[in-house]
């Protein structure tokens, strides 16, 4: 199990720096860095070469990079558009984003697979076709389209929820967005589970547990349902970073201050310190996870052992 | 759209699939495909070899049909396959010639007509500049399905190509691709569109579509490459390894037609995800740019309106959900029809 765990991170490495990497580049080389620093203006000549110079622009980029890194290692992310250093961007912005996602996945596990197990278990009834189209419909509308007209119909016509949600972004201001957030990969972990549950109900294992008399709900949650996870514990695990990743358009729907509405704020502001900060960050999220759900595995499936 | 009904006999093909996927799961897939061609219970799946040989692989006659004559057979009958592939045929043809259903122009506008409602004559109402929204509707059809279309083509073709080689060669290249396809999997895709787009200025779609294609094939690449290391260990490529057929021919008759199932199964569910893309994209200001006439361009200009004007948001928004409803759907029945087993 640790050395599993070791050679795994010790994998993570080549990708970790491979994905910072390629952000860099994108910012960097297509993207002026200082086009920014003079307002809406563009810098005169003169101004310009000087701010290359104290940037260190002047160097080749794999110079810059490396300076990058090593200044992130020492938790020196540089400072953004306004003068504030990254990291404090980060401490406001990610416990928002965090609990954003936190919300999005707990509708996924809790929603998507018991509705999963709902139609995998009723094949071809009423039900299961009625999830299914629901599913599709989900999947069909982007999710800004659907958190628009969210906004909408419970925030302005019926007035349930608060069209945006304010700077300390609690829990319960965080429901209906979060449930935005989660909208497609909620059908998606449906429509996975289901096909898992119907695939496994008619193994011999399940018969066997039907069969020596164990109650319905005890077959149902030990012996399908914990056989039939694994997929739906690899989406979920993946998700979580597409999702931080991903909050950008609904945090920009709701006006929820976390890492998309920060991000998108370096970007329009063409701030290369703050999207590659928080790129960077989003990118470790993204491969801890996956690390964690392949642990998982070994929970859900004895038979699965990490030498 | 009268959806309801279709997932009844989706259902019960499924069943169908279910059985065929089972003969084939049972060993016989390991017999040497060729002399199992006589036999009755020879698995569907294993029958692709064949189609490769020419038509005469189809023959009605013949018991054993091949996957892709199979998978034809099912699709004909199956009422989700009918259903979307028409939206899709009225999709490109109204993207070809939008003049066909709408005979003014998506750029004439008339000011004083901003933001009103259904009207004789423009049935949809007008947009924040006064434009007809009905006109623009239908003209928006030509990006997202272009942009969807050439995509998904660049996705596949890329992705099949390199993760096929190192599918097929395996080494020290396939460990360096499966690295980088590791390090672009890292990178949300929201997130990259937006950093790469963003330096862009071009406002026609092929940087779009560039970023679709720099950071979609990954995902064809992965499956590819694992689809291409299943056929290669069937007995058939040792065959013919041993009578000394070459890598090329190896790979263009024997593995490519076993292998590219699973690729076209995904490239089709991916079309979908990448109009939907696309007009993400536009919404945060970074895909396509006026004066394109885009879907994603004219929900994103009707979004701060919405409480006043909400069909000017409604109408190019329900077109776009129809048509990746449609390419879903037709991704669901060609996976049911290629690939029981997935399903």
């Amino acid at each position: 199990m640790g050395r599993y765990v070791i050679r795994r991170l010790l994998q993570m490495i080549p990708v970790f720096f491979g994905a910072t990497l390629l952000i860099f580049l994108m910012v960097n080389v297509m993207g002026d860095p200082i086009a920014g620093l003079c307002g809406d203006r563009q810098c005169d000549p003169a101004t310009a070469a000087q701010l290359e110079k104290e940037f260190g622009l002047d160097k080749p980029v794999w110079q810059q990079y490396l300076t990058y890194m090593g200044n992130v290692f020492t938790g020196d992310f540089g400072t953004a558009f306004n003068g504030q250093p990254v990291t404090e961007l980060m401490a406001s912005a990610f416990p928002v984003t965090i609990r954003l996602t936190i919300v999005a996945i707990l509708f996924e596990i809790v929603i998507g697979i018991s509705l999963g197990v709902v139609t995998g278990l009723k094949r071809g009834r009423p039900v299961d076709t009625t999830v299914l189209l629901l599913t599709l419909v989900v999947l069909s509308v982007p999710t800004f389209v659907t958190g628009l007209l969210v906004q909408l119909l419970l925030g302005v016509k019926w007035g349930w929820i608060k069209p945006a949600v304010s700077p300390e972004a609690t829990f319960s201001e965080l429901i209906v967005p979060g449930l935005v957030l989660a909208s497609v990969s909620l059908a998606y972990v449906t429509r996975l589970t289901r096909t898992s549950i119907a695939e496994n109900k008619r193994a011999d294992y399940v018969r066997t547990a039907v069969a020596k008399g164990l109650p319905r709900h005890r077959v149902i949650s030990r012996h399908l349902l914990r056989n039939s996870l694994i997929p739906v514990v690899t989406f979920i695990g993946a998700d979580i970073g597409a999702l931080m990743g991903g909050a950008i358009v609904t945090e920009r729907i709701f006006n929820i201050h976390g890492v998309g509405y920060q991000l998108y704020q370096g970007i329009v502001r063409q701030n290369t310190q703050t999207v590659v900060g928080f790129v960077t960050i989003l990118v470790l999220i993204f491969l801890l996870a996956n690390l964690l759900v392949d642990l998982l595995y070994a929970v859900l499936d004895p038979r699965i052992r990490y030498a | 759209m009268p959806e309801p009904e279709p997932f009844e006999p989706l259902e019960s093909y499924g069943e169908e699939g279910r059985a065929i996927a089972s003969t084939g799961a049972g060993g016989a897939s390991d017999l040497a495909t060729a002399e199992a061609e006589t036999l009755e219970q020879r698995p569907s799946v294993d029958a692709a070899e064949e189609a490769a040989g020419g038509p005469e692989g189809a023959g009605p006659d013949k018991k054993a049909r091949s996957l892709w004559s199979d998978a034809w057979h099912d699709l004909r009958r199956n009422p989700v396959f009918i259903i979307s592939g028409l939206i899709i045929l009225f999709l490109v043809v109204i993207s070809i010639w939008p003049s066909l259903i709408a005979s003014g122009d998506p750029l004439d506008c008339d000011l004083s007509k901003a933001q009103e409602g259904s009207q004789p004559g423009h049935p949809f109402g007008f947009n924040g500049q006064g434009c007809d929204v009905y006109t623009r509707t239908v003209y928006g059809a030509r990006t997202s399905v272009s942009v969807g279309v050439l995509a998904t083509l660049g996705v596949a073709i890329l992705g099949s190509i390199l993760g096929g080689l190192a599918g097929f060669f395996g080494g020290a290249w396939d460990g360096f691709l499966s690295r980088i396809t590791d390090v672009f999997f890292a990178i949300p895709v929201v997130l990259g569109g937006l950093v790469l787009l963003s330096v862009v200025t071009s406002s026609t779609v092929w940087p779009v579509i560039g970023f679709m294609v720099l950071l979609g094939w990954p995902q064809i690449s992965r499956i590819a490459r694992g689809s291409v290391i299943t056929a290669k260990q069937h007995d058939y490529v040792q065959a013919a390894r041993a009578l000394g057929a070459s890598n090329s021919r190896m790979m263009l008759r024997h593995i490519t037609p076993n292998a590219v199932a699973p690729v076209i199964v995904v490239a089709t569910i991916a079309l979908g995800t990448y109009i939907s893309l696309e007009a993400t994209l536009s919404y945060l200001g970074v895909g396509l740019k006026p004066p394109t006439v885009s879907w994603g361009i004219d929900i994103s200009s009707a979004s701060p309106y919405i409480r006043n004007a909400p069909h000017m948001l409604l109408w190019p928004a329900g077109a776009l959900a129809i048509t990746v409803l449609a390419f879903i759907m037709l991704g669901d029945a060609v996976r049911d029809a290629l690939d029981p087993k997935l399903r």
